[in-house]
């Protein structure tokens, strides 16, 4: 019964992580409609930047989080000011955009690779590493932080899409993009916004994962993780891309406690797969079809 | 001839097989395939392990890597290219480390991170020539035929195509097997003219790089395919020392053609006699 608890406990913290990053590729998603493959570049700089700052600035844990999510951010405006507002303004296809972001992906994770080099990196330590006890259960006491700061930031950035006024009108503008113009909001704007918030959240839940595993240029390999994750909740939906990490957090843990860690992300795609078949719209989401 | 020039030449081939599916898939078709390694790998270790295990001959083991590699793709598109969505890109990405994984791990039958040695070295350049010059046949013939127009159809407008009656996921899925009986095509000769296989030849930096081969050339046209494959097939061997920045400036390509030019280098224009013949009439009359 304990393993059982602990490795739920694992599941979720690992799974808050794949959330972050799965939020902001829902964002992008469902506001511009393409898979956004930089978002690992993006995600993976973020990390590195968390990296350096604790390492080379000797700064505090929380000031190097800040300059992670920021910088993630920025580098999340940069990359679309500069690979797919081009393309957007001229309503090209879908396509292209996917073509540039996977671009704009190789371009960052091999400028890392000849810039700073390919090796596995380790965070300092920056918290205890002595496990809570409750009872005669040990927690992880990392696996409790990173849990606590995804969800912090995850009920911030529910407040901003859903409480605030530009919260309304990134929806309004993933909706429908062409009408929310016609009301008076910015779609540029709007998606530089939504640009920053999914960089954010990506760099965010680089530096977590950082912090739990390493960090190397192709981390950005994880953003998979968060692509299962928002089809198993739901393509676009942004409760489900969090909903579909945390099942997916919870899955993995277990395949790898109780049947094989080799074969651990076999269950992920299984799990997508059958996802597919059984409820093509993913767990919160609906399944959308062409209008004329 | 120096045996590096034919090496070169070979590799040409082999990867002209694999960017030829992808053009069809990615480019008339409109289908992003992200995990085209995946298929190549699945040729590959099949072919391998059944010439060196088995004793299977050359012919029936590459036959044998691409009816797998068709199996696969039936798996993973019978699922996802009824759906509107991204489902099919991140299916077919998942599916290329899906086979990473399983040919790292099952380490009894693919030899794990270290591979299968010592492949009989069968491909030959007139075989490899002769294969890929088929296959260019083959794949110009269906861009030509009713299928083809069928999947420029799909690409340009699938719910207009539908419309008239074109069963839009048959066409998808075709497509899609055509594109892994190639590139597990590729993936067998790979395998037996190189020597040797591991994981790590058929990772997604190989996905990228014959990616990068359909949109440079220009998605719309197979003569684009070709010549960005013989191209980025030979310059990165010529040019050696550079091989750190390539994959930099690959990247950087690629959001350059999206940005600017993104019919890539040669549009949808082909290299026809008829074609040759109008460009050659129109620069007389200017």
């Amino acid at each position: 019964m304990n393993t059982i608890l602990q490795q739920v406990i694992n599941g979720v913290s690992i799974g808050s992580v794949y959330a972050l990053i799965a939020v902001g590729y829902s964002l992008v998603y469902s506001v511009l409609k393409f898979s956004n493959f930089a978002h690992a570049g993006v995600l993976m700089v973020g990390s590195y930047l968390g990296f350096f700052a604790l390492t080379l600035l000797n700064v505090p844990f929380w000031v190097a989080l800040f300059l992670a999510i920021v910088g993630a951010g920025i580098l999340g405006i940069v990359n679309e000011r500069l690979a797919y507002r081009p393309i957007r303004i001229r309503d090209a296809p879908l396509l292209y955009l996917m073509i540039s972001s996977l671009g704009a992906s190789i371009f960052l994770e091999n400028f890392i690779i000849v810039t700073i080099g390919p090796t596995f990196r380790t965070y300092p330590d920056v918290f205890p590493i002595a496990p809570f006890r409750v009872g005669d259960l040990s927690i992880g006491r990392l696996d409790i932080i990173i849990f606590v700061i995804a969800a912090i930031s995850m009920a911030l950035l529910t407040w901003i899409i859903y409480g605030t006024q530009m919260g309304n009108a990134i929806r309004a503008t993933s909706y429908n993009m062409r009408v929310a113009s016609l009301m008076g909001i910015n779609p540029d704007l709007v998606v530089a916004i939504v640009f920053f918030l999914a960089g954010a959240s990506g760099g965010l839940g680089g530096v977590l994962f950082g912090i739990k595993y390493t960090v190397w240029p192709g981390m950005g390999i994880l953003t998979l993780k968060a692509f299962i994750a928002a089809v198993v909740g739901g393509l676009g939906s942004l409760p489900g891309a969090v909903l579909g990490a945390m099942v997916l957090g919870v899955t993995e843990t277990f395949a790898a406690a109780f049947v094989s860690s080799a074969f651990r992300d076999l269950f992920s795609y299984a799990l997508m797969i059958i996802i597919i078949l059984v409820r093509p719209g993913g767990l919160m989401g609906t399944v959308t079809g062409d209008k004329a | 001839m120096s045996q590096y020039y034919v090496g070169i030449l070979i590799l040409i081939c082999i990867n002209l097989l694999a960017v030829l599916g992808l053009s069809l898939m990615t480019g008339f078709t409109g289908l992003f395939n992200f995990g085209q390694a995946g298929f190549l790998s699945v040729g590959a270790y099949t072919a391998a392990i059944l010439t060196t295990q088995y004793e299977v001959p050359f012919i029936p083991a590459l036959f044998a890597g691409m009816i797998v590699s068709v199996i696969a793709s039936f798996f993973i598109g019978y699922p996802t290219l009824r759906l509107k969505g991204d489902y099919f890109a991140i299916a077919t990405l998942g599916f290329s480390e899906v086979v990473r994984l399983l040919v790292e791990n099952l380490e009894k039958i693919t030899g794990g991170s270290r591979g299968i040695p010592r492949i009989q070295t069968y491909t030959s350049l007139p075989f490899a020539l002769g294969a890929s010059a088929i296959a260019l046949w083959l794949v110009a013939n269906y861009v030509r035929s009713r299928h083809g127009r069928s999947c420029v159809a799909i690409r340009e407008d699938e719910l207009a195509a539908e419309s008239i009656g074109i069963d839009s996921f048959r066409y998808k899925q075709i497509v899609f097997a055509i594109n892994a009986a190639l590139a597990g095509l590729s993936g067998g000769l790979l395998a037996h003219y190189v020597g040797f296989i591991q994981p790590s030849m058929f990772s997604i930096i190989k996905s990228t790089e014959l990616i990068v081969m359909v949109i440079f050339g220009g998605m719309h046209s197979l003569t684009g395919a070709d010549f960005s494959a013989i191209v980025l097939t030979s310059l990165p061997e010529l040019l050696r020392t550079a091989q750190a920045w390539r994959l930099v400036a690959y990247g950087v390509l690629v959001v350059l053609i999206m940005v600017a030019r993104p019919e890539g280098l040669m549009g949808s224009w082909e290299l026809t006699p008829a074609n040759v013949k109008a460009l050659f009439t129109k620069k007389r009359e200017e």
